[in-house]
């Protein structure tokens, strides 16, 4: 196996609230390779976000602070990176989608100003070129009149518009790993099947990363080479789109699933996991997902699950699949973990 | 054949755009443009469609939070556009609403005691008491706890939120329900949980659902019938089999081909779109898809197709079944 081209190592991020720590991203690894679309999965709150903000080194502090872990990219630990060498990368070799493309275009200046910034600081190039390299990546990602749109607004652009824009303000400087944080979730579906598209067409032309994080599972299954499952701040199950799809193993996975209405097949009651997402705390025992779970036993309240790993590369935070804790057997069949 | 129990036709609702400096009426949004349809008792009807399609605003101007601009609703046979404001006022104690926003739709300055008691006060229930048993049967049947009365609305989470959000609505035991996306703001697992506490609650108290969504699946799941807005307008109507199974019209097809299915191994065609929705200040001329459409013809372009049975309570309106 290659080196990853990104690695984040046993990431803990913690926000400090109210005098009080909490560890929104706790012990989180994650593996991008070349050319590869992985992603992060989770509900609201799981730490999906915080995790990829902790890579950039965009998370705010205070409140937030990484207290341990590491983030390679290329070999360069990027923790200890300074602002500056921060900023030569930020955009250059790691770019970022953000959720709401409303909010992350600045309203006064136009869409070639914006794209003409981002690509003078990292190319080079003289006002003209770059507009005219902008007005080329407009193109690419199939803006419509993209020469008119180079002088317009924001405000003057649909949705789906000024995500394009964003992709293509992300692309400027040919990104080796591209971070979409929810890329379509403001959009329509079928301007998310475009956006996707697009998305897709980048990867394999030009071999860009791409860590998606989304909620949606359908859109993990079309854009997705491996999913990582985030619960409470913690890698619930990793394994590849069909492994985590098909034959999801810890009760998290499965729920999430289970309680997806299918477009395909009707059922007369949908699964639902009962109860609601905890707030992560650093004075917490146990399974975070206990509370939730109908497996539950003793070891889940007292001790903190061990992410289990198969040589494959599959992994799961679950006791039912430790020999040792599980009285069930539900191991009998899956004896693979170590 | 159950009974029609809300009956919408021709409904339309115009937007003014104003503009200069005397705030003249310079043009018009056509929000909704000629809906037609009509609910039976008990059922659930999804409406679905993109954002900017006129969902929101034909529920909401159905029970008349906006006045229509034209058009009839008719509820249990009675024209409501017809109504005074005071009658209309009594009549809304049968026909509620629940919206998309669970942290917007509640005021954060009021315990939930006093927003759910609110719309008992206001029909009648004077006794203080009895409003307060009201308020904690309600509270049960949405599966809160009697306890939570006392509490502020930011002490809830989404999903709590929103079931306090549906025990206002069923304080006064309504017979039509109009639920504006009530579950696009809440996470998945919470979603599933919604969704089954509506369906216990459609056939505990007999209620009529349109249900508004912007998500096929969560409106396959849940509804009997489905109809397909486009642009202000509905472009298909029937039971949700058909719909799922046999989509006609090329925008219902196209929507249907465009929802990822959390399943690596389903192979189909996929119809992705050019552009975007037309603005519906400048709507195209004849069909309002033609600009979308892969299958436009030149009388696409000046004719807007009737809305017809194709077949057996299928509705659609498109060219290429006339």
């Amino acid at each position: 196996m290659p080196e990853p081209i990104l690695s984040v190592q046993d990431l803990h991020t913690h926000f400090l609230t109210d005098n009080k720590e909490v560890p929104a991203v706790d012990g989180v690894s994650i593996e991008l390779h070349k050319g590869e679309v992985v992603g992060i999965v989770g509900e609201s709150g799981c730490g999906k976000s915080v995790t990829s903000l902790s890579i950039m080194q965009l998370v705010p502090n205070p409140p937030g602070k990484i207290v341990k872990g590491e983030i390679k990219f290329k070999g360069k630990n990027l923790t200890y990176a300074t602002e500056k060498q921060m900023r030569k990368i930020r955009g250059n070799e790691i770019s970022m989608i953000f959720q709401e493309p409303m909010t992350s275009l600045d309203p006064l200046f136009t869409i070639g100003n914006q794209l003409i910034e981002a690509i003078r600081i990292h190319q080079k190039v003289s006002k003209k070129d770059a507009k005219n390299y902008s007005i080329e990546l407009l193109n690419l990602v199939g803006i419509p009149r993209a020469s008119e749109v180079v002088d317009e607004f924001p405000h003057q652009l649909s949705g789906g518009m000024r995500q394009r824009v964003m992709i293509a303000m992300a692309m400027s400087c040919d990104p080796e790993v591209l971070i979409a944080d929810e890329p379509t979730t403001a959009l329509d579906v079928t301007i998310q099947a475009q956006i996707l598209d697009l998305m897709r067409n980048l990867n394999k032309e030009k071999q860009t990363s791409i860590l998606l994080i989304t909620h949606d599972l359908g859109v993990v299954a079309e854009m997705c080479d491996r999913v990582v499952v985030m619960y409470s701040g913690k890698v619930v199950e990793e394994g590849s789109v069909r492994e985590i799809l098909k034959d999801p193993k810890h009760p998290y996975t499965k729920g999430l699933i289970r309680s997806l209405p299918n477009i395909r097949t009707t059922e007369q009651k949908l699964y639902s996991i009962p109860g609601t997402v905890m707030r992560p705390s650093l004075d917490q025992v146990g399974c975070r997902f206990a509370p939730r779970c109908e497996h539950s036993f003793d070891s889940c309240w007292e001790e903190n699950p061990k992410l289990l790993k198969q040589e494959s590369g599959r992994q799961v935070r679950c006791f039912l699949y430790d020999e040792e804790k599980s009285e069930r057997g539900v191991t009998s069949n899956d004896k693979s973990y170590t | 054949m159950t009974n029609p129990i809300l009956e919408v036709s021709h409904l339309k609702k115009y937007f003014d755009i104003k503009g200069g400096i005397f705030g003249k009426s310079v043009g018009e949004v056509k929000a909704v443009d000629d809906l037609s349809f009509s609910v039976n008792e008990g059922e659930i009807l999804g409406i679905v469609g993109e954002s900017g399609c006129g969902k929101s605003t034909a529920g909401k101007s159905i029970l008349r939070l906006i006045e229509p601009t034209d058009g009839s609703v008719k509820f249990e046979g009675t024209d409501l556009t017809d109504l005074t404001s005071e009658e209309m006022r009594q009549l809304r104690k049968n026909m509620q609403i629940i919206f998309q926003d669970p942290y917007a739709s509640l005021n954060p300055r009021h315990k939930v005691e006093r927003i759910i008691s609110e719309p008992l006060l206001i029909h009648g229930m004077k006794s203080s008491k009895e409003r307060k048993e009201r308020v904690k049967e309600l509270l049960e049947i949405v599966g809160l706890e009697a306890y939570h009365a006392s509490r502020y609305p930011h002490q809830f989470s989404g999903g709590q939120r929103q079931r306090i959000g549906i025990a206002r609505a069923l304080a006064n035991n309504p017979k039509l329900i109009i639920c504006d996306e009530p579950v696009s703001a809440l996470d998945v697992s919470v979603q599933s949980q919604i969704l089954n506490l509506m369906e216990e609650l459609r056939e505990k108290f007999k209620l009529t659902y349109v249900f508004i969504a912007h998500d096929l699946s969560v409106v396959k799941h849940i509804s009997d019938r489905v109809g397909v807005m486009y642009l202000g307008r509905m472009v298909e109507l029937t039971d949700k089999h058909t719909l799922f199974n046999d989509p006609k019209h090329p925008y219902t097809r196209a929507l249907m081909s465009a929802v990822p299915i959390a399943d690596p191994d389903i192979e189909r065609e996929r119809i992705i779109l050019e552009g975007d929705v037309p603005s519906p200040s400048n709507p195209p001329t004849g069909c309002a898809f033609h600009t979308r459409c892969p299958y436009a013809m030149d009388i696409c372009k000046e004719v807007r197709p009737e809305f017809e049975n194709v077949d057996d309570k299928h509705l659609v309106a498109c060219h290429l079944y006339n």
